[in-house]
């Protein structure tokens, strides 16, 4: 018999799984919405993790680790951006080389840490909320990150739908060259929509090491930022899709631990294999039915103005 | 000219600029002035320099030297936006438009600061009426026919409150209707005392619609005309610097056996515009020239990809090369036959562009079993024939085999002819032989054709440019919407014929030949 706090439980785990997702794909989103595929995401964020927890471990400020990892996921998208937008560059190529400068950076910046432990982000209770039953705790007993998610997924989707910014970022990424002509600056849109790409992956790689599992490990981030690379594409780049790819993502890769508590016979790997599965089959389903729309028409082609 | 002394107050002027492309000169100290309430021809052939100096015009480039004069006053426009701000609006022959954006969000990016959209949509519609150009505010880009999505940045312009509107090969995309609607709207905005600066190679519609015409050639300024008070000939001669040379129309020879028999050939649509056939039929014989005229999208492209294979056919026998149903066949099978195929777009269809030359030669020539034995490609057959198709057919490119996309049109379609009619076919099929090809390397083309069809090839042209096949084909066939008329010799036939049977008049007067 499952009660009502364990199923609260459960779903509070959901959210705090989905959030590293949601922060690090939602600025990828936003880097591809302007034309450029950032496969650097998986870099940043480990390197935000390790920056971010260094910080606060040194500091005892987990704003301070929190800000220094964003700052560490824009230093490093900046490295990207110089070559696959400055120069021009492959964009695949100049990305995974960007992930595999941050893992090496990470394990190097993390190197003297391995085996300590911070206390984990606080939960910020909102009086009355966070005790209704249930999807109290789910939904108003976490930690800062998760409310920052969710603001960021809001803020998103009103900027890229509803104001010029997020028209000119759309339009830079539909036809760089139609954008030049009329006079948008597509390499400086580019670069701050990497930059804002880099920052989010810092925090996502923040969320990791300071509040979701707070401790330093060298491979932390797991793959994390290739799932938030695919959740993109399989949301056909649109924010609200983002967040059901992330959550179903997020609720099966906890499920699955729980199953595999019970003992059913499954084997553990099957189970570990689920999420990916599951997201996969779900946003292809997705993605199917709203074929013929999603990718911006410039993505990953270097934009290269005419002198 | 002797009236410089007084000349009357320019919008905009461009003195003696000048730009290189590493060793190309694009444009050598090239002068125009704009003046109010004209509308001013930029006439030249392709490659004459036009685009470069209109992107000079614009900010979307800087000259290397000479200046811009706003009334009167020296400027720089160091990008599109400033020329933008001081009332300077193009309209590109590649329209700057967002496919995935809708006509209200397309033009919300043209203009500075932000306004909302409903409101913007209430402006387009106003300026709809005003200057009559049918655009619908929310529909999205990407489904609108090109007219229309000139219409919408055309729009665009003038929503920014332009005094010089530039209009890149404007008519290149229209059909007849829309550029008579189009000059419509352009005399309307000179008359409000707006700037139009017309660039165009076609010299009836200059001669139509221009007060003033400045010529370039090579890159350099020829000559200011009143384009009224020339003939044809004499700008024909400007624009190109020599006479231009009309193919030499063969003494009747005899014609011989049938080379591509098409019977009761059908095909089903996909729903776009132009892209099912009726009934189509057609008999070319060895040793002459067959043109299709129409107005583009009326069913010539898929006409083309269903002869060349591209698409096949569930009856063989509808189309029969050299005694050989080959409805079924690929186009490999059909090259086999000794056809020769064509297709319009050079860049990405003829050739693929970021391949060499040489191999390019491959594409068509693979089949033939001179140049790839035995799944192997043998360099040295190649090489002779790529030199073979550049001596024989004047390509010119710099460096030793260039990528494809590296060449001028005319120089790639040279190329690609010569390709085709080094394999010795006995069918040629070409879709749009000239299509954005200068005057000298579209003659060269024409004469290379004939001379083809002297030789006892079976020649079939789909062309847009009336002219041309009424210069040089023996025969004519009129395409609308995916039916053809019965082929009529030249001489037997006129311009308004013709002109009747594009805007679909077959369907009255056809009737009968066409009843099998």
């Amino acid at each position: 018999m499952l009660d009502a706090a364990i199923i609260g439980a459960v779903l509070a785990s959901v959210v705090a799984a989905a959030t590293t997702l949601l922060l690090a794909s939602l600025g990828e989103l936003v880097a591809e919405r302007a034309g450029t595929l950032n496969l650097g995401v998986e870099g940043m964020m480990i390197v935000g993790a390790a920056v971010g927890y260094v910080t606060a471990y040194g500091s005892g400020s987990l704003l301070l680790g929190t800000l220094a990892a964003m700052l560490a996921g824009v230093t490093l998208s900046l490295v990207f951006a110089g070559l696959a937008i400055g120069l021009a560059t492959n964009q695949v190529a100049s990305g995974l080389a960007t992930t595999i400068l941050g893992l090496g950076l990470a394990g190097l910046i993390g190197s003297g840490f391995v085996g300590t432990q911070l206390e984990a982000a606080p939960v910020l209770h909102i009086p009355g909320l966070t005790e209704l039953p249930i999807v109290g705790r789910a939904l108003f007993g976490q930690d800062a990150f998760v409310y920052a998610s969710i603001f960021l997924l809001v803020a998103v989707a009103y900027v890229l739908a509803r104001t010029r910014i997020g028209l000119v970022l759309r339009a830079v990424g539909e036809n760089h060259a139609a954008a030049h002509a009329l006079g948008h600056p597509v390499r400086r849109i580019r670069t701050l929509a990497v930059m804002f790409g880099g920052a989010c992956a810092g925090l996502a790689g923040a969320h990791l090491s300071l509040a979701y599992t707070p401790f330093w490990a060298s491979d932390m981030t797991a793959g994390r930022g290739w799932i938030a690379l695919a959740l993109v594409v399989f949301s056909a780049w649109r924010p609200l899709w983002l967040l059901a790819g992330a959550y179903l993502f997020g609720a099966v890769s906890i499920l699955q631990l729980h199953v595999q508590g019970f003992g059913l016979g499954i084997p553990s790997q099957l189970l570990s294999a689920l999420p990916y599965l599951a997201t996969i089959i779900a946003l292809v389903v997705i993605s199917a039915l709203k074929h013929g729309q999603g990718a911006p028409a410039s993505l990953g082609v270097p934009f290269v103005p005419d002198r | 000219m002797g009236e410089t002394s007084h000349r009357p107050k320019s919008l905009l002027e461009a003195v003696e600029l000048t730009k290189r492309f590493g060793s190309l000169v694009a444009n050598d100290r090239v002068s125009l002035a704009i003046r109010a309430g004209e509308t001013h021809a930029l006439l030249g052939e392709n490659g004459a320099g036009k685009s470069t100096l209109v992107k000079m015009l614009c900010g979307l480039l800087q000259p290397d030297s000479g200046e811009l004069l706003y009334e009167g006053v020296p400027v720089v426009f160091p990008d599109p936006a400033s020329s933008r701000a001081r009332g300077v609006g193009v309209v590109f022959q590649h329209f700057a438009l967002f496919d995935a954006m809708t006509v209200v969000e397309n033009v919300a990016l043209g203009l500075p600061g932000h306004q909302p959209l409903s409101v913007l949509a209430a402006r387009i519609d106003a300026c709809v009426h005003r200057y009559g150009l049918e655009v619908e505010p929310y529909r999205r880009v990407g489904e609108l026919s090109v007219g229309e999505r000139q219409r919408v940045e055309i729009v665009r312009c003038l929503l920014g409150d332009p005094r010089v509107l530039i209009l890149d090969e404007p008519t290149s995309v229209l059909t007849p209707d829309e550029s008579e609607n189009l000059f419509r709207t352009v005399d309307l905005l000179t008359a409000e005392g707006r700037a139009v600066l017309f660039i165009s190679h076609k010299l009836d519609e200059v001669r139509r619609l221009c007060h003033r015409a400045t010529v370039l050639r090579g890159g350099r300024f020829i000559a200011e005309v009143d384009p009224q008070q020339e003939s044809f000939a004499s700008l024909a001669r400007l624009m190109v610097g020599a006479d231009v040379p009309r193919t030499p129309r063969a003494a009747t020879h005899a014609l011989g056996e049938p080379r591509l028999l098409v019977r009761h050939l059908n095909l089903a649509g996909d729903g776009s515009r132009g892209s099912a056939l009726h009934d189509i039929n057609l008999e070319i014989r060895a040793g002459e020239i067959v043109g299709i005229a129409g107005v583009a999208g009326n069913g010539q492209t898929a006409l083309f990809d269903v002869l060349s294979g591209e698409r096949t056919v569930q009856d063989r026998e509808s189309i029969v090369i050299s005694t050989v149903p080959a409805g079924g066949f690929g186009p490999t099978e059909r090259r086999a036959l000794r056809a020769g195929f064509v297709p319009e777009e050079r860049l990405g269809h003829a050739a693929a562009p970021d391949l060499c030359l040489s191999d390019n030669v491959l594409l068509t020539t693979h089949g033939d079993g001179q140049i790839v034995t035995a799944d192997i490609i043998r360099r040295s057959p190649l090489f002779a024939r790529f030199k073979q198709i550049v001596k024989g057919f004047d390509v010119r490119f710099g460096g030793k085999d260039p990528k494809a996309r590296r060449l001028s049109g005319g120089n790639l379609q040279k190329f690609v002819i010569g390709r085709e009619v080094l394999r010795d076919p006995v069918l040629i099929v070409v879709d749009q032989p000239t299509w954005g090809v200068d005057a000298s390397a579209a003659a060269f083309i024409r004469t290379t054709l004939r001379q083809r069809a002297a030789e006892g090839c079976a020649v079939l042209v789909v062309s847009q440019d009336l002219d041309e096949l009424l210069e040089f084909a023996d025969r004519i066939a009129v395409m609308s919407e995916g039916r053809l008329t019965e082929p009529v010799p030249v001489e037997e036939t006129s311009r308004e014929a013709i002109g009747l049977a594009m805007g679909g008049a077959h369907r009255a007067a056809g009737e009968g030949s066409h009843a099998a």
